[in-house]
């Protein structure tokens, strides 16, 4: 500027409110769960040293204090032990069942929107079907017929939510066949099978990365809520929603075994989902 | 309310021509505008120094390319600069107030009611899930209107005033079932709903066919005879002709010329404005570069004025072509209808037509990426849409396509390098030979070696355009497909695009099947013409045939429609003393 300038306008009130929500603090806290949840999965003697299932009839129920932290249930077990120590199967349950629940959804999704008409229209219909199903209700079926355990929470949570994401497969495959660099590649002379490896299936997938992230926590409460209803991991498991269904016994006088198992299990989501948010707005962003 | 105490008795910057009648005040006060954003500590400046006074009843008009801070300009004018934002003036004042003083109540008070707004793209500006009546009275209800029932029977006025039929009927309807023409129409009636001094247009008529272009430029010329203030930000010239009185052309945030719409657009000073419109495309252009040289390399091939040979063989041939699309309910909707083509070895064939006449399926079916309902495609002398798909694929590589949008046409996650090399033939010899031929490609297209691995978001829009160019090159063909390639291209760009493909089809020999539905640029390159509308040839014959000695009615109404540099020394004088004449 070479001319005098008279008063300045900024947009200012609106652009303080952006800078502070562009900031990724959020990131930040998510990433430092991660780190904790990792290390009480990996090596949960370095966070809680003390064994989970040592029982101390004498101080059963104690409230969160001093010598607990978190507590102790009926039977005097240390609450904070427990909840680190049952990170592992929470987590593997939660990893697991995403795994199941993506493959699954790819498989379906790629013959809903590549395979031959019959088959393609047939697939359709099972998706629907099992979409039809509360996934909970899917869910439950599945662990009835396959007994109780670990794996078969896994794979009937990965089953239970495995149509709305075949749905999304479906839908990203036919966009990106649509699209007109795949069209560009058809005029090249390039075969089907190399447009379909080279375009078609890294960009329907790409975006299942970031809802990978999201799955996993969606999955971890979809796990405990089996185990709410009795129907997961057996006691003396510390599988979080384990300790959740054990606790209910004790909610009006001892609070503590369902609310703090309960948060963490929020904890987790939120850290899960949040990381899963940043990816994909990261991915995003590249794109545009 | 901050009462303005006259701002410096402003020097206005002694303007030429468009000093209205003694008395009047202009709506608009603008000296040494200067808009900068500030972001991540650096801090760009977009506009400069830019003034302006705004009359009653006149029209200012801002020209430029892309990124020349028009846009910016317009918005600034209405306290919606956007984050991040400095704003700086000598004088910022709408009607003799400072608006910079303005708290966003007096702002909600003076948008829509004072100062309406018109943007380019009417869909994305109208709520696809209201009808558009509700869209026009919550303007009028936000400012308080009358009561529910008169402001029911003053859209209905609204609507008609800006033309559209059965006004009633339409007020109901959704954006999404109104055209594009409609759709503008009922955005400009809603920015006039509540009668306001000035209307901010910023390309208002850039997604719209000519002839419809022509009835909203025609629509705001009434409006500003009826005394509103019109500043009308546009990339194009000759839009601006129609309806200027004074034109600032602003490049890199600042006015390199201005003056009234006659003496910039018939005796430009600056080169930049002389660059702009010996860019534009249309009948005089034929034949010759629309970007001059540089100076001093005054050899450079200036391609002469095309001669063919006689009687060149037909290269791509097409024979009462149909193709049907299904709607709802159950019928089905022609969209090309027994069209037949001939495209000469050498030679460009240009289709014209607006938007829905079926020009682009006309390209899909002659790249055979949707089968024909009746009729037949012949490339290089054998069957080409009637064989299955295997035989095509090997012989694909003679016939290739630049699309509209550059940025889609390459797959997001690709560099230009990937994807140049994706569009060599898969026995072109070793890593070293693939990798020479790459550059040599874009050696043709005029871009250098830096470009490779970038990603086409990170280049403009010619650069694109240049990179989609290449990879068609890189197949060899011998026809090539150009659906609408350059008209998304600002117009500067748009001329060195145009030339780059007229060197290449004097080097390489090629063919040019030429989609657009720009006459001018059609005009400029086609040897043969055919016009399209509603799925059918209308006329052909030779580009200077169909555009200067027109046969058919709709021929004539699409080439009458097309606005000229020309028209702003046709305009009556009158209309430049408003204050008398009324």
């Amino acid at each position: 500027m070479t001319t005098t300038t008279a008063p300045t306008t900024t947009a200012p009130a609106l652009a303080r409110r952006r800078v502070l929500a562009g900031r990724p603090w959020t990131l930040y806290l998510a990433l430092l769960l991660t780190a904790w949840f990792a290390v009480s999965a990996l090596w949960p003697h370095l966070l809680a040293p003390d064994d989970p299932l040592a029982l101390h009839l004498d101080s059963a129920l104690a409230p969160p204090g001093v010598h607990h932290l978190l507590g102790t249930d009926e039977a005097g077990r240390d609450l904070y032990s427990r909840i680190v120590h049952g990170t592992a199967p929470a987590l593997a349950i939660g990893v697991g069942a995403s795994l199941v629940s993506l493959a699954l959804a790819l498989v379906l999704g790629g013959l809903a929107a590549l395979a031959v008409r019959p088959v393609a229209a047939a697939v359709d219909r099972v998706v629907e079907v099992l979409f039809s199903f509360p996934s909970l209700l899917l869910a439950l079926l599945l662990v009835a017929l396959l007994g109780q355990s670990a794996l078969t929470e896994a794979v009937a949570v990965g089953v239970g939510t495995a149509p709305g994401y075949a749905r999304m497969v479906r839908g990203q495959i036919l966009a990106t066949r649509g699209s007109p660099y795949v069209e560009a590649a058809v005029t090249l002379g390039h075969s089907r099978r190399r447009i379909l490896r080279r375009h078609v299936l890294p960009n329907a997938v790409r975006p299942l990365v970031a809802v990978f992230a999201l799955s996993v926590g969606q999955s971890i409460v979809w796990a405990s809520s089996l185990s709410f209803l009795g129907l997961g991991v057996a006691p003396p498991s510390s599988e979080w929603g384990a300790l959740l269904d054990a606790g209910r016994l004790y909610l009006t006088h001892a609070w503590w075994l369902t609310i703090v198992p309960g948060l963490v299990i929020i904890v987790l989501a939120l850290t899960a989902t949040t990381l899963g948010t940043h990816l994909q707005a990261s991915l995003e962003r590249n794109d545009r | 309310m901050t009462r303005t105490e006259a701002a410096p008795a402003a020097t206005t910057p002694t303007l030429l021509d468009p000093t209205p009648a003694a008395g009047d005040v202009p709506r608009f006060r603008v000296d040494g505008l200067g808009v900068g954003f500030t972001r991540g500590g650096t801090h760009r400046q977009v506009v400069e120094d830019l003034s302006f006074d705004l009359f009653p009843g006149r029209c200012v008009a801002i020209v430029g390319e892309s990124g020349s801070g028009k846009s910016v300009t317009a918005r600034t004018l209405v306290g919606l600069t956007g984050a991040g934002s400095t704003v700086t003036a000598r004088t910022l004042q709408f009607q003799g107030r400072d608006v910079r003083r303005f708290g966003a109540r007096e702002w909600r008070r003076t948008r829509g009611a004072k100062i309406g707004f018109v943007l380019q793209d009417a869909l994305v500006s109208l709520d696809p899930l209201r009808p558009v009546g509700a869209e026009i009275d919550e303007a009028l209800r936000l400012h308080g209107w009358g009561s529910r029932r008169s402001r029911a029977r003053k859209v209905v006025e609204l609507l008609d005033s800006v033309g559209v039929p059965s006004p009633a009927l339409r007020a109901a309807q959704r954006s999404g079932e109104l055209s594009g023409g409609l759709r503008q129409r009922a955005l400009i009636a809603s920015a006039l709903a509540l009668d306001p001094d000035v209307v901010i247009a910023d390309e208002p008529t850039t997604a719209l066919d000519v002839t419809v272009q022509a009835q909203v430029l025609d629509l705001l010329a009434r409006t500003k005879e009826r005394g509103v203030s019109i500043l009308l930000i546009s990339h194009d010239l000759s839009v601006v002709a129609r309806l200027a009185d004074e034109i600032l052309v602003m490049r890199g945030g600042r006015v390199v010329e201005r003056g009234t719409a006659q003496q910039v657009l018939t005796d430009p000073q600056h080169d930049y404005t002389k660059a702009l419109i010996a860019a534009v495309p249309g009948e005089h252009t034929r034949g010759t570069r629309l970007v001059p040289p540089p100076a001093g390399n005054e050899a450079a091939p200036v391609p002469a004025p095309r001669a063919h040979p006689a009687a060149p063989d037909a290269v791509l041939e097409a024979r009462g072509l149909v193709k049907r699309f299904p709607v709802a309910g159950g019928l089905r909707r022609t969209a090309v209808d027994d069209v037949s083509l001939t495209l000469h070895r050498g030679r460009t064939l240009g289709i014209v037509g607006e938007s829905g006449s079926g020009k682009s399926t006309t390209a899909r079916l002659v790249l055979a990426l949707t089968a024909p309902d009746a009729g037949d495609v012949t490339l290089l002398g054998e069957a080409w849409s009637t064989v299955p798909e295997p035989r095509r694929r090997t012989r694909r590589r003679s016939i290739a396509v630049v699309q509209q949008d550059p940025l889609s046409s390459f797959d997001p996650r690709w560099d230009v390098e990937r994807i140049l090399l994706d569009s060599l033939p898969a026995g072109h010899g070793d890593r070293a030979a693939r990798g020479r031929r790459v550059r040599d490609l874009l050696a043709q297209v005029g871009l250098g070696e830096e470009v490779l691995p970038r990603s086409p978001l990170r280049l403009s829009g010619g650069q694109r355009q240049r990179v989609a160019i290449a990879r068609a090159l890189g197949a060899e063909p011998t026809v090539l497909v150009l659906d609408e390639a350059v008209s998304a291209l600002d117009v500067s760009v748009q001329a060195q695009v145009l030339d780059l493909l007229a060197d290449l089809q004097e080097r390489l020999g090629l063919s040019y099947l030429f989609i657009s539905h720009d006459l001018g640029v059609i005009h400029h390159v086609s040897d043969e013409v055919l016009v399209m509308k509603d799925g059918r040839v209308v006329e052909r014959g030779s580009a200077d045939d169909v555009f200067l000695r027109p046969r058919e009615a709709y021929t004539q109404e699409l080439v009458g429609s097309l606005p000229r540099l020309a028209d702003a020394t046709h305009r009556p004088t009158t209309d430049r003393t408003p204050g008398a004449t009324r």
